[in-house]
C-alpha cells in the first residue's frame, strides 16, 4: 500500500472539524440576532416603570427587581382581555370556515376531476399569491356595503381570502399523495363520497390538515392591515391592532405594558408552533415544492 | 358464491384499446388466473369486474345479473390489491371490519367474522396493530382478511404477491390455495407470473394485447398451447423457437431444424402437418426436451443426438441450464446433474421430438 | 354502446358541488374586488364622477409617488437578497451539525417568523426609541456614535430593511433546509471520493440541486416583501417626510386615512403588474419542478 490513504484521512477529518466549528459559530451569531429583540421585550416587560425610565443602568438586564405589574395591569385594567377574546372568536371561526372550504375543494380537485378543475387549481395557486395589501381598498367598500365596518365580523368575511387558497393548495398535495388504491378499496368496502372523505382521506392526511390549520390560525391571528383599516372601536378590536394603537396611548412610560401586551398577544401562535412545528414545516415546504 | 360471465368485454382509454373483446365464463367455485405480460389488460378486466372502471362495451354478469351499472359496493365482490391498500390509520381489526361497519352490521357479528377470518389466516394476535407495524407478508394476510370477512360472492386478486420476496411468495401461494379449498369462493386472480398461474389455477387464461390467447387447465396451456404466444409465455426458461422445414423421407415425416438435427415426427403429429410438407415452419421445443446424451430417464430411445458447442452454463443444483448456439439461434437445454458441461466445450445433446410444437409462421397458431 | 355506472356519472356533479364555496370565495372576494378596484381607480375622490386615468396621471406627476415606487423596489430587492443569504447560510450551518441538535437550533431561529410581525415590530420600535434605544446604549459602550434609527432617512430605510430581514429570513431557512435535506447523501460521498472539498461540494452539488427552490422561494418572497405593510406602518408610518413609504402604506395613508379611496385603490393597483409578472414566473417554475419530479 502507498501512503496516500494515510495522508488524506486526517485532512478529511480536520476539514469536517473546521466545517463544524464554523457552523456552530454561524449558528451562535444567528441565534443572537434572531432572539435579542424578543429577549429585550421580555426584559422590558418585567421592569418597573422607574427602571425603564432610568437612563444610566444597563437596559439589557433587570437590575431593579422583577415585576409582573405590567401583566397584571394589562389583564385587569385594560381592554386587552377584550382584544384577546375578539381575536380568539375571529380566529376560531375563520379556521373552521377555512378548513371546511379547503378540504372539500381539495378532495374534489385532487380526486374527482371535472371540466375546468385544472384551471381552478391554478386559480387557487394564483389567489394564494395575491397579498392582502392589493385588495384592501375595494374590500373596504364591500365590507361597508355589508354593514360590517367597525365589527370584527368584517375580518371573518375577508380573512378566508388569505387562508383558503394556501390551505386548499397543500391539501390538494396531501390528498394527491394518497394512493388511488386506497379509495378503490374504500369504494369496494362501500364508502360514499362523504364517508370516503371523513373516514379515509382526512385521517390519512391528518398531518396536512394540521399544517393547514396552523397556517390559517397564524394568518388570522397575526393580520394587521384589515383590522387597522376596518375597525375603529376599542370593543371590536383584535390583538394586533389593539396592542399597537390603544396601548400606546397610555401614560408616558407605557413601554413595559406595551411589551407585555405584545408578548402575551404573540404567545398563542408561539406555543402552537412549539408543539406542532414539524407538521407545519412539512406542510409549508411540501406546499411550495410539490405542487 | 356465483359464476361470472364476461361477454365481448371492451375497454378503451381515450385512444388506448386496453381490452379488445373478452369472452369468458367462470363457473361457481372456480379459481381462474388471468396471466399475461405487463400491459396486456389483465388489471383492466379485473377492475371492470370490480366496478372500478366503466365498461366501454360488452357485458359483465355476476350470478346472472348484469352488473355494468352496479356500483362496486353492491356487486358483492372483494378485492386484494398489489400494494395491499390497507387503511394506514386503522388497526388490523378496523381495516378488516371497515366494510361491515359501513354496512351497519351488528357489532357482535362483526367481531365474530373478524375473529374467524383472523383465525383462518393466522393473524389473530395482530388484530390491534396498525399496518405500518406489520411485515409485507402480514399485510398481505390482512388484505386477504379484509376480503374474507365480507363473505363476497367473488374474490378478485390483482398481483397480490408481487411485492413479496421470492420465499414469502411461495408460502403465500400455498396459503391462497388452501384458502380457496376451504372457502370455495369463485376467484379471479391476475398475475404476470406464469408459475403462480400454473400452481394456483383451476383454469389459466392467457392474455395478450387485450385478448384471450387461450383458456384451459394449467396442463393444457403448458402442454398443448394453441398459439406461439402461449407456447413462449408459459414455462421458464422459455420454449426454444427455431425455423424448420417439414420433409418426407423413406415414408416418415421429418422436421429438419435450421442448422440442427432432423427430428422424425410421431405418427399422429405427422398426420397433422401432412399439408405443410415442404414448407418452412417454426419449431418449438422446451428446454426439458433437449437432454444430455447419457440421460437415464429412458426417453432416449426416440431422441436424436446432435453435437453442439456450449455457450453458457447455469448450474441450479437440481438441474443445469445450458445455453448453446445452433446456427444463428441461441437455444436452451436442461440437463441432469450427472453431467458437468463447461462453457466452450463440444458436447452431444439429445433432441426429443415427441413434445415438438410446430407453428405456422403466418398465423402463429400451433398445428 | 357506452354505459357509465351511475356512481361515475354522478362524479362531476358532486365534484363541482364541493368546489362551490371555494369558487364563490375566489369570485366574490378576490376577482370581484379586483375589478371593483379597477373601477374605483377611475372615479374622483367623492366617487361621484368618472375621471378616466386622471388618478394615475395625478400620481405620475407627484414626486412622492415616484419616491414610493423607488423605495418599494429598493426595499424589496435589498431585503430579499439579505433574507436569502442569511437563510442559506443558516440552513447550511444547521445541515452541517449533527442531526440530533438540528431541531433545537431550527426551533430557536424560527421564533421571529412565528411572532405576528406587527407585534415583534413593536419590540424593534422600542429598541430604536431615540432616547432609550438599547442598541444605542450598546453602541456607545463600544465608543461608537448613537444612531438616529428612525429620524434620518437613510437609517430609517436601513431599519425597515433590517426588521424585514429579521422577520423573513427564517422562511428562507426552512425552505432551504428542506431542500438541502432532500439531496441524497451519496452524492456528497461520491464527490468526496472524487476529491471535492467543502466549497466544491457546495458549488457543484448543493447549489445546482436546490436552484429551483431558491428561485421559487426568492420570487415568492419578493411578492410578500413588495406588498409589506406592517413593519413600515408600525416603525415609521412612512416618515420621515414620506421617505419610507411602500405601496401598501402609501395606499393606506391616501385611501383610508385621507379618505381618497379611488386614489388609494390606484396606488395599490400599481403593484399589480409587478405581482402578475412574478406570479407568472413562479407558476412556470412550479410547473417545471412538478414535471421534473413526476
Ligand atoms: N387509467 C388509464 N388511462 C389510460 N390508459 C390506461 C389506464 N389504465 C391502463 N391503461 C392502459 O391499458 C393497458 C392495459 O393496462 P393494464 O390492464 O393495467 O395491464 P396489466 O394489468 O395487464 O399490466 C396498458 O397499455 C395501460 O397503459
Ligand atoms: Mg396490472
Amino acid at each position: 500500500m502507498t501512503a496516500i490513504p494515510f495522508k488524506t484521512a486526517p485532512s478529511l477529518r480536520s476539514n469536517r472539524r473546521w466545517a463544524l466549528i464554523a457552523a456552530y459559530a454561524c449558528l451562535g451569531i444567528f441565534v443572537v440576532f434572531f432572539l435579542f429583540p424578543p429577549y429585550y421585550m421580555l426584559v422590558t416587560s418585567l421592569k418597573t416603570n422607574a427602571e425603564i425610565a432610568e437612563l444610566a443602568s444597563n437596559p439589557w438586564i433587570v437590575t431593579d427587581g422583577v415585576t409582573f405589574g405590567h401583566y397584571e395591569h394589562l389583564l385587569t385594567e385594560s381592554s386587552f382581555p377584550r382584544f384577546f377574546l375578539n381575536t380568539t372568536i375571529v380566529t376560531v371561526i375563520v379556521v373552521a370556515i377555512t378548513m371546511v372550504i379547503s378540504v372539500l375543494a381539495a378532495y374534489s380537485l385532487a380526486r374527482l376531476r371535472f371540466w375546468g378543475s385544472g384551471v381552478l387549481a391554478t386559480g387557487v395557486f394564483l389567489t394564494y399569491l395575491v397579498p392582502d395589501t392589493l385588495l384592501f381598498i375595494p374590500l373596504f367598500k364591500i365590507v361597508g356595503w355589508l354593514g360590517l365596518l367597525d365589527t370584527y365580523w368584517s375580518l371573518v368575511l375577508v380573512y378566508p381570502t388569505l387562508t383558503v387558497p394556501f390551505c386548499t393548495w397543500i391539501m390538494i398535495g396531501y390528498f394527491g399523495s394518497i394512493p388511488r388504491e386506497l379509495d378503490e378499496a374504500a369504494l369496494i368496502d362501500g364508502a360514499n363520497h362523504l364517508q370516503m372523505l371523513l373516514k379515509v382521506f382526512i385521517p390519512v392526511a391528518l398531518p396536512g390538515l394540521i399544517a393547514a390549520t396552523i397556517f390559517a390560525f397564524t394568518v388570522a391571528w397575526a393580520n394587521f392591515l384589515y383590522p387597522l383599516a376596518y375597525i375603529y372601536s376599542e370593543s371590536e378590536m383584535v390583538l394586533t391592532v389593539g396592542t399597537v394603537t390603544t396601548l400606546i396611548k397610555g401614560d408616558v412610560f407605557h413601554w413595559g405594558g406595551l411589551m407585555a401586551g405584545a408578548l402575551l398577544a404573540a404567545a398563542p401562535p408561539v406555543i402552537l408552533y412549539a408543539f406542532l412545528m414539524d407538521y407545519y414545516i412539512a406542510g409549508l415546504t411540501s406546499g411550495a415544492t410539490k405542487g | 358464491m356465483a359464476d361470472v360471465t364476461l361477454q365481448n368485454l371492451v375497454k378503451t382509454f381515450d385512444t388506448v384499446e386496453a381490452v379488445r373483446g373478452i369472452d369468458l365464463s367462470i363457473p361457481n367455485n372456480e379459481f381462474v388466473v388471468l396471466v399475461g405480460p405487463s400491459g396486456c389488460g389483465k388489471s383492466t378486466v379485473l377492475r371492470m369486474i370490480a366496478g372500478l372502471e366503466d365498461v366501454t362495451g360488452g357485458d359483465i354478469r355476476i350470478a346472472d345479473e348484469r352488473v355494468n351499472d352496479v356500483p362496486p359496493k353492491d356487486r358483492n365482490i372483494a378485492m386484494v390489491f398489489q400494494n395491499y391498500a390497507l387503511y394506514p390509520h386503522m388497526t388490523v381489526a378496523q381495516n378488516m371490519s371497515f366494510g361491515l361497519r359501513l354496512r351497519k352490521v351488528a357489532k357482535s357479528e362483526i367481531r365474530d367474522k373478524v375473529q374467524r377470518a383472523a383465525d383462518i389466516l393466522g393473524i389473530a394476535e395482530l388484530l390491534d396493530r396498525r399496518p405500518r407495524e406489520l411485515s409485507g407478508g402480514q399485510r398481505q394476510r390482512v388484505a386477504m382478511g379484509r376480503a374474507i370477512v365480507r363473505d363476497p360472492e367473488v374474490f378478485l386478486f390483482d398481483e397480490p404477491l408481487s411485492n413479496l420476496d421470492a420465499k414469502l411468495r411461495g408460502q403465500m401461494r400455498i396459503e391462497i390455495q388452501r384458502l380457496h379449498q376451504q372457502l370455495r369462493t369463485t376467484t379471479i386472480y391476475v398475475t404476470h407470473d406464469q408459475v403462480e398461474a400454473m400452481t394456483l389455477a383451476d383454469r389459466v387464461v392467457v392474455m395478450n394485447a387485450g385478448r384471450i390467447e387461450q383458456a384451459g387447465t394449467p396442463d393444457e396451456v403448458y402442454h398443448r398451447p394453441r398459439t406461439r404466444f402461449v407456447a413462449g409465455f408459459m414455462g421458464s426458461p422459455a420454449m426454444n423457437f427455431l425455423d424448420c422445414q417439414i420433409t418426407e423421407a423413406n415414408g416418415s415425416t421429418v422436421a429438419r431444424l435450421a442448422a440442427g438435427p432432423a427430428l422424425p415426427l410421431p405418427a399422429e403429429q405427422a398426420a397433422r402437418v401432412r399439408n405443410h410438407i415442404g414448407r418452412k415452419l417454426v419449431a418449438g421445443l422446451r428446454p426439458e426436451n433437449i437432454r444430455e446424451a447419457a440421460s437415464h430417464d429412458g426417453a432416449n430411445s426416440s431422441g436424436v443426438p446432435h453435437d453442439v458447442s456450449i455457450d453458457i452454463v447455469e448450474p441450479l443444483g437440481r438441474e443445469t441450464i445450458v445455453y448453446f448456439r445452433l446456427g444463428d439461434a441461441t437455444l436452451c437445454a436442461r440437463v441432469g446433474t450427472e453431467v458437468h458441461p463447461r462453457a466452450g466445450e463440444q458436447t452431444s445433446l439429445v433432441f426429443h421430438p415427441d413434445r415438438l410444437h410446430l407453428i405456422d409462421p403466418e398465423t402463429d397458431l400451433v398445428l | 354502446m357506452r354505459v357509465l355506472p351511475p356512481l361515475l356519472r354522478r362524479k362531476p356533479a358532486v365534484a363541482v358541488l364541493m368546489c362551490v364555496p371555494l369558487f364563490a370565495l375566489i369570485l366574490g372576494l378576490v376577482a370581484y374586488p379586483f375589478f371593483h378596484a379597477l373601477f374605483l381607480a377611475t372615479l374622483n375622490k367623492a366617487e361621484t364622477a368618472f375621471v378616466g386615468l386622471d388618478n394615475f396621471t395625478f400620481l405620475f406627476g407627484r414626486q412622492t409617488f415616484w419616491m414610493v415606487v423607488r423605495q418599494s423596489l429598493l426595499f424589496a430587492l435589498v431585503a430579499v437578497v439579505f433574507k436569502a443569504l442569511i437563510g442559506l447560510a443558516a440552513a447550511h450551518a444547521i445541515n452541517t451539525i449533527p442531526t440530533k441538535g438540528q431541531r433545537k437550533w431550527r426551533g430557536m431561529m424560527l421564533i421571529p417568523w412565528v411572532i405576528p410581525p406587527a407585534l415583534s415590530t413593536l419590540g424593534w420600535w422600542w429598541l430604536f426609541e431615540p432616547t432609550y434605544s438599547a442598541i444605542n446604549w450598546g453602541l456607545t459602550k463600544f465608543a461608537m456614535p448613537a444612531v438616529p434609527w428612525l429620524s434620518d432617512t437613510f437609517w430609517a430605510r436601513f431599519s425597515i430593511i433590517l426588521v424585514n430581514v429579521w422577520v423573513g429570513a427564517p422562511f428562507f431557512l426552512i425552505m432551504y433546509l428542506a431542500a438541502l435535506k432532500s439531496i441524497p447523501g451519496e452524492l456528497y460521498e461520491a464527490a468526496e471520493m472524487d476529491g471535492a472539498g467543502p466549497w466544491q461540494k457546495f458549488f457543484y452539488i448543493t447549489l445546482p440541486m436546490i436552484r429551483n427552490i431558491i428561485a421559487i422561494t426568492t420570487l415568492f418572497s419578493i411578492i410578500v416583501t413588495l406588498a409589506n405593510f406592517d413593519i413600515v406602518r408600525v416603525l415609521t408610518q412612512g416618515g420621515p417626510l414620506n421617505t419610507t413609504h411602500l405601496f401598501a402604506t402609501y395606499a393606506f395613508r391616501v385611501g383610508i386615512e385621507s379618505g381618497d379611496i379611488p386614489l388609494g385603490a390606484s396606488v395599490s393597483l400599481f403593484m399589480f403588474p409587478m405581482l402578475a409578472i412574478l406570479a407568472f414566473i413562479i407558476l412556470r417554475n412550479v410547473r417545471r419542478r412538478a414535471a421534473s419530479l413526476a
